[in-house]
């Protein structure tokens, strides 16, 4: 009997809660476990449709209950579950052992659920009702930046990219990702469990190609209010940080850590949300 | 009196509108002078720089004079800190930071910063008449506002040094250093305790340079810390204008930033610190709206609006320089402002009858002056405060433009002086579109009668601080700073701790 002859997945870009090919048609070629696959390759003006997309979504995305958020990020780690043994065979697939890839689905997995009950707690932590000296209800609380441009590291594929994205979503952010052409399977495969999620289409966008490429006109987009950048190569963050500068985005560098990091205490934490919020204040007067 | 209405339709009608006063308003009421004395203190002939506990001379001898804005006389020589200066003030603060301060008891700290608090209220008359001298703001403000918030500052994060573990649950807060600290000439001392205190407080050394125009709060300062006996190096004064700023900037060994003052310099200062991985903070323009709703408490609105743009000659980067009125209102507000700036009494800072002093330089007038004519230029009608001015010294009336578009250079520049644009709008939707038209995000103003509308209208705003009827009031307890190219950090309560412990986000 002839053996079934599998279907195979194209490879696309996630903007605006869509699957959509480079706008340009480019792709890249990458090897995966003896195949040759060709992924979308994000150009400039497939950034700046993802930042538009992620700006269209973030006033809606804000403006829900912390409580709902919560529910919705809750609900991404539930469909990571169900769906973790895609997860896992895209990671095995790249060349991540059976239990290395198990590890890093169940880490991610389980990071999620994390952030998704800070979502209604951060105003409480980061708040401050002040005692100033004149009759008025002040309080000093944390707001969501708007749109935050992600270069996570190339490794781990799906733990630093749940990593970076998940804890500037929480707080109301919206993001476009520059993700690592190393193992485009990975980030592929999130975007899925994002679009099934309830995750508001433009929340979490993600480009799969180059980021040298795409990540400077993300750095540089006037619509974009922060920056956050991972990576092994010191002259490429300090130019991404240079070029952020032009309308005083909020940054985050780090040079990539080793991977064991990412499965440590430190990958987590209250400080990984708060370079993405902005403190107001409000004056109330009280009196009759 | 009446507002002379005018319509800016066509170019036959002329944009500027001139108003003859009749001899019963309030403009031509006589006062008499009330002028603070100040002849219990001297100032010197010349200043050196607070380096090391001590006072000494430029390496290379350059000195410049400081004057009174509001007469355009030289009060005094100070010193012009050549690279060779804010070197050695680095090098005393690093000595400072590694032998005194971050080993002395965190009660040590808060104790000195109590004694700083105390020193100033002590000596505030004289710092009072010292920053109306050399800035131009009316007595009134400095007495009532510079000065006591100076001293609140201090005493505020004097509490904190021996409580960051309270501030900073679970994260174990260290100093980052020797922090240098550029501050501007609109709120001299203000400026220089927003920066100081905290500093301090977290265990940093410091390097500060006050602006240009405006030194010699600063040093009396200085003295204030010598006189506290705060160990040597800890606090260094270094005066000078902007290459004595560059250069303190790109010191390499320096650990951190912070800097108030113009967008346009604050670029340049963080593209310096990406460069060199610096961490920094900025608190930088703005262009805030104040919205008036047509259920707003009128006559309390239109005494906000003038505290908002004419506080201290609206050099006040957080100041309502848009004003947007609901339309149901306009002629109502317009007719009230029109009023009520006639009665604005400008002058001599040092008089107590003083509402609007001297603008603070001569280029920061020829800058206004320049922005209020493209106003003109765009066919806005324009209104003032007909009064005399005095006939030396650098002085700008009260003035507001009506019918402004939101591209107009007048509601989109910072003019960082006492004029106002006023525009319209319809619905909360349409302030809130209009009022978040701007690269700027530090402040807003919202007036209503209705609590929820303030809430819900102030959530909607990009910006740091949003004042519901009221305006450009400041307390050390509560954080102060911008969204958007406003800067980013912030200043005042807890969070006002942050920039200057260490962060983890800082290995790049």
């Amino acid at each position: 009997m002839a053996q079934r002859l599998s279907v195979r997945k194209t490879l696309k870009l996630f903007i605006g809660g869509s699957f959509v090919r480079s706008e340009s048609g480019r792709t890249f070629a990458c090897e995966l476990a003896g195949q040759t696959v060709h992924a979308a390759r994000a150009t400039r003006k497939d950034a700046r449709d993802a930042v538009r997309a992620a700006r269209a979504a973030w006033a809606g995305w804000r403006e829900r209950s912390a409580y709902n958020r919560g529910q919705i990020v809750y609900r991404l780690a539930e469909i990571m579950e169900t769906r973790r043994d895609q997860f896992e065979q895209a990671l095995g697939i790249a060349g991540a052992s059976a239990t290395a890839a198990q590890r890093e689905v169940s880490a991610s997995i389980d990071r999620i659920v994390w952030y998704a009950g800070w979502c209604d707690k951060i105003e409480q932590v980061l708040s401050t009702k002040n005692p100033v000296a004149s009759p008025h209800f002040n309080v000093s609380s944390p707001e969501p930046t708007g749109v935050v441009a992600v270069v996570p590291p190339p490794a781990p594929a799906l733990l630093a990219l749940v990593s970076t994205c998940v804890p500037i979503v929480c707080s109301g952010n919206t993001v476009v990702v520059a993700a690592s052409h190393e193992d485009p399977l990975a980030t592929i495969t999130f975007a899925e469990a994002v679009a099934t999620a309830d995750i508001p289409a433009g929340v979490i966008n993600l480009l799969t190609g180059y980021a040298a490429e795409i990540a400077p006109t993300l750095a540089a987009h006037m619509d974009v209010n922060a920056l956050d950048v991972w990576s092994s190569d010191g002259e490429f963050i300090e130019k991404l940080a240079e070029l952020a500068t032009d309308n005083l985005k909020r940054v985050r560098r780090h040079a990539a850590p080793r991977e064991i990091f990412w499965s440590g205490a430190k990958a987590q934490g209250l400080d990984w949300i708060e370079p993405f919020v902005e403190i107001k204040t409000v004056w109330h007067p009280a009196g009759v | 009196m009446k507002r002379p209405k005018t319509r800016a339709k066509g170019k036959n009608v002329p944009a500027v509108t001139r108003v003859t006063l009749a001899p019963s308003d309030a403009a031509s009421w006589q006062y008499a002078p009330a002028p603070e004395t100040y002849d219990y203190f001297k100032i010197a002939p010349r200043y050196g720089l607070f380096i090391g506990g001590k006072w000494v001379a430029p390496k290379d001898g350059r000195r410049f004079p400081t004057l009174n804005p509001a007469t355009e006389e030289v009060l005094t020589h100070v010193a012009e800190a050549g690279p060779a200066d804010v070197d050695r003030a680095i090098k005393a603060a690093r000595n400072a930071y590694e032998r005194y301060w971050r080993r002395c008891s965190p009660q040590t700290r808060a104790k000195y910063l109590f004694r700083i608090a105390r020193a100033i209220t002590e000596r505030s008359r004289e710092l009072a008449v010292l920053e109306s001298l050399n800035g131009g703001k009316p007595i009134r403000e400095s007495r009532d506002v510079d000065i006591p918030l100076a001293a609140a500052h201090f005493f505020y994060y004097a509490g904190w040094a021996d409580k960051l573990e309270w501030a900073f649950p679970n994260r174990h807060p260290e100093p980052l250093g020797v922090a240098g600290q550029i501050i501007p000439w609109n709120f001299p001392l203000l400026m220089a305790a927003w920066k100081i205190a905290p500093a301090l407080a977290c265990g940093n050394t410091v390097v500060l340079k006050p602006a240009e125009t405006t030194p010699l709060t600063a040093l009396w300062l200085a003295e204030i810390i010598e006189q506290a006996d705060l160990p040597p190096g800890v606090v260094n004064v270094i005066t000078g204008g902007g290459d004595t700023g560059a250069a303190l900037v790109r010191h390499p060994d320096l650990d951190k930033v912070a800097f108030t003052g113009s967008t346009e310099v604050g670029k340049q200062i963080a593209i310096q610190c990406a460069r060199l991985r610096r961490p920094v903070t900025l608190e930088l323009g703005g262009k805030a709206a104040n919205i008036i709703f047509e259920d707003a408490p009128m006559d309390q609105a239109v005494e906000g609006i003038i505290n908002g743009i004419f506080f201290n000659q609206g050099h006040v980067c957080c100041a309502g320089s848009r004003l947007l009125v609901q339309e149901s209102a306009i002629e109502l507000v317009v007719d009230k402002l029109y009023r009520r700036i006639q009665s604005l009494r400008v002058g001599p800072p040092l008089d107590k009858n003083t509402d609007v002093g001297a603008i603070n330089s001569k280029a920061q007038l020829a800058k206004i002056d320049e922005l209020a004519r493209s106003g003109e230029q765009a066919g806005r009608p324009r209104y003032q405060t007909e009064c005399a001015l005095p006939s030396r010294g650098y002085w700008f009336r009260p003035t507001f433009f009506t019918e402004v578009a939101l591209s107009d250079r007048i509601a989109q520049e910072e003019i960082f002086g006492p004029v106002l644009s006023v525009m319209t709008f319809r619905t909360p939707d349409e302030a809130v579109e209009k009022a978040n038209n701007t690269r700027y995000g530090l402040s807003a103003g919202i007036w209503t009668d209705k609590g929820s509308k303030n809430f819900k209208i102030a959530a909607q705003l990009r910006a740091g601080v949003v004042w519901g009827n009221t305006f450009n009031k400041f307390d050390p307890s509560s954080a102060f700073g911008g969204y958007k190219e406003s800067g980013f950090g912030r200043e005042g309560g807890i969070f006002g701790l942050l920039p200057y412990v260490k962060d983890r986000w800082r290995s790049a």
